[in-house]
């Protein structure tokens, strides 16, 4: 049979193409050209090769960012994981109760990130803020706005609060696709309720497990808009994530340079990090 | 080992039964006897694992009572009843290894390792697996992985009672021939109480002593091959053991004589009691007799199966089947006659004694 080659077809993806190309590909190029000129203004630009690159790996500021960075995302996955493993165990299985559990599960899933920050921003404050004013009054010395460590707490406990939910979802889907002969064997078999969980649960969680790990790690190490909001990246510096500094280069100072180069070493590095999660959790799992 | 009590069981899954259509089991009275073998046998739905889920104490009943030994367990755990149960389905646990799918059972209960690999060892002999110990069981076959389940169950030797819910579906048949002989070996060597859902009657004939048949969650008739072949107490019976079933046909019974249509039966006696509701006269094909004289038929079809030849034909204008030798020939003009010693009459589906 002849096959028809019809290369018109083409035409039909060219505007995704363009748009892929408008939104990713061209900021992209337009950030590898920052990242290898300097300027003083005037829109002149002269070839500076690696030397951003250089500065950025030599400087305190960019790697005690990166510190917090990934001191944040270790809290968040050594947090968000387990406990939403515990949550999605603890969800009802059927009944009225599922519905019910899954819009509640979903709802801060539906906020928009500003709108978080600023829930929170306002929630925290001791003058005003339910939270805030109700801790005060209940003799804890809490203010995000000097003091680093309830800053920290605060940034941690509302990303808790919005993404948890996520691993909840993810590890409940993986859950509910085990089918109820497991549990009447383990019944039978007089398995303990952790032996149940270690040899029939979380096997069937593995893969979402994966996901769920992958996407709050490239999340969390991402994280803006909230603290940002929240925060402003202080008190100090004691806030400033990778993203919020490399904000406050670009805009704040206006080094294109410098903050061209950090969002490279910036990417590669989550794409290292995740790339590292991936092999390692399914060479665990093809291992077992 | 334990002799086995249900007191007018009755199980609804839904929560507000009203009648009988919402129960699963409608009211199942029994006891299977201390180290008895039961084949638990009828159609899918009727209520067979349900029953075994009762006993084993992952279903609680809504009504009625289960003894263990007299003891009464209806509110006991599963863990507290120790019984090993085969499901329908494979059951393994993927991320461990055969042999460790085997101990489990066992390790959960705190056995001594070294009892532990005695055990495993002897079970992975019998179920053929012993080659594959030290696999991940997720890797296997289907058959394999029911290996396992029925593994997992028979590694437990202390057990009250083994329930096997159609344990062999998946297996290929020389390994389920194998499987079954080296199941009733076991039963012979520690006598443990054993009950065996089957549909296949094949199956459940060949394995037990003692045959259980269950229709619409109830209990129709147990009783040894012989006798639900010979004397099946609910039609149903006599149409689901044998092959092909019994012949059913709607009579009027008057005294020693039954009558269908323009023909006249003698019977054996008169029947006992009942001869009110829809009366039947049941026949199995074994005890038609073809011949030059009797009542008249017209063949329709001739099946030769090897040992024998079922003849299906139209008597009365109802379809009847009959059961020749297979040197036979088959007359020309051919008439039947029943064998006095093979009728049974039914009312309302229900067999009634016949007098001498
Ligand atoms: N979990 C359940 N919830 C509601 N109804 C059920 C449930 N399990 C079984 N039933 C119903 O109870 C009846 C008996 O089911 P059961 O599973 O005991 O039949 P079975 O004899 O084991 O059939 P099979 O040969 O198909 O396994 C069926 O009508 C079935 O629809
Ligand atoms: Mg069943």
């Amino acid at each position: 049979m002849e096959r028809t080659w019809n290369n018109k077809a083409w035409f039909m993806v060219l505007p995704v193409l363009l748009l892929v190309a408008f939104s990713a590909i061209i900021p992209l190029m337009t950030v590898v050209n920052y990242s290898v000129q300097d300027t003083f203004g005037n829109n002149v630009f002269f070839w500076a090769g690696s030397e951003w690159f250089e500065e950025i790996l030599h400087s305190d500021r960019f790697w005690e960012a990166m510190g917090r960075n990934l001191v944040f995302s270790a809290i968040i996955l050594i947090i968000e994981i387990p406990l939403g493993i515990f949550i999605a165990l603890n969800m009802p299985k059927k009944g009225w109760g599922v519905p019910v559990c899954l819009v509640l599960m979903a709802l801060p899933l539906l906020i928009p990130w500003n709108v978080v920050g600023t829930i929170w921003q306002v929630f925290g404050r001791v003058d005003i803020g339910l939270l805030g004013y109700s801790l005060r009054a209940l003799g804890f010395d809490y203010n995000y706005v000097n003091d680093p460590f309830d800053a920290w707490v605060t940034v941690i406990v509302m990303d808790v609060w919005h993404w948890t939910s996520l691993v909840v979802l993810l590890c409940y889907a993986g859950l509910v696709s085990i089918p109820d002969a497991y549990y009447q064997a383990a019944k039978i078999d007089g398995a303990s309720r952790w032996a149940i969980f270690r040899y029939i649960q979380l096997p069937k969680m593995n893969r979402v497990l994966l996901i769920a790990v992958l996407l709050r790690f490239m999340d969390s190490f991402m994280i803006y808009t909230e603290p940002f909001v929240v925060t402003g990246g202080g008190p100090g510096n004691t806030t400033t994530f990778l993203s919020i500094d490399l904000v406050k280069l670009a805009i704040g100072e206006f080094n294109l340079g410098e903050a061209a180069a950090m969002s490279i070493v910036y990417f590669l590095i989550i794409m290292l990090l995740s790339w590292v999660f991936y092999t390692v959790m399914t060479a665990y799992d093809a291992e077992r | 080992m334990a002799r086995i009590d249900c007191n007018h069981i009755r199980h609804a899954y839904g929560p507000h039964p009203k009648s009988d259509k919402d129960y699963a089991l409608k009211e199942v009275h029994h006891a299977f006897e201390d180290g008895g073998a039961y084949a638990l046998l009828g159609p899918s739905g009727c209520g067979k694992t349900t029953l075994l889920n009762i006993i084993s104490g992952l279903l609680y009943p809504s009504h009625g009572e289960l003894l263990f030994d007299g003891k009464d367990v209806t509110n006991l755990s599963t863990q507290e009843r120790n019984i090993a149960q085969v499901f329908q389905f494979p059951v393994i646990y993927d991320t461990m290894t055969v042999y460790d799918n085997l101990a489990f059972p066992l390790r959960n209960r705190g056995v001594p390792e070294p009892d532990v690999d005695r055990k495993v060892r002897e079970t992975l002999e019998m179920t053929g697996l012993a080659d594959m110990a030290k696999r991940k069981a997720r890797g296997l076959t289907a058959d394999q992985k029911q290996k396992i389940s029925l593994g997992r169950g028979l590694v437990r030797s202390d057990v009250n009672a083994i329930l096997f819910d159609e344990p062999l579906t998946v297996i290929d048949p020389h390994m389920k021939w194998v499987l079954r002989s080296q199941l009733k070996q076991l039963h012979r060597r520690f006598g443990f109480t054993m009950v065996y859902v089957t549909h296949d009657q094949t199956e459940a004939l060949t394995f037990a002593e003692n045959v259980v048949v269950m229709y619409e969650g109830e209990i129709v008739q147990i009783g040894s091959p012989a006798e639900l072949f010979e004397r099946p107490k609910h039609t149903f019976v006599g149409y689901f053991i044998g092959s092909p079933g019994m012949n059913v046909m709607p009579v009027a019974v008057e005294g020693r004589n039954a009558r269908l249509g323009s023909q006249t039966i003698e019977l054996p006696g008169a029947p006992k009691a009942g001869t009110s509701g829809v009366i039947e006269l049941g026949i199995r094909p074994e005890y038609v007799r073809l011949g030059a004289s009797g009542m008249p038929v017209a063949i329709r079809k001739v099946e030769d199966i090897g040992r024998h030849k079922v003849v299906r034909a139209s008597f009365e204008g109802r379809d009847i089947a009959a059961i020749v030798g297979e040197d036979e020939d088959i007359p020309a003009d051919p008439k039947i006659a029943f064998d006095p010693a093979g009728i049974n009459i039914y009312a309302d589906s229900w067999r009634v004694e016949i007098g001498g």
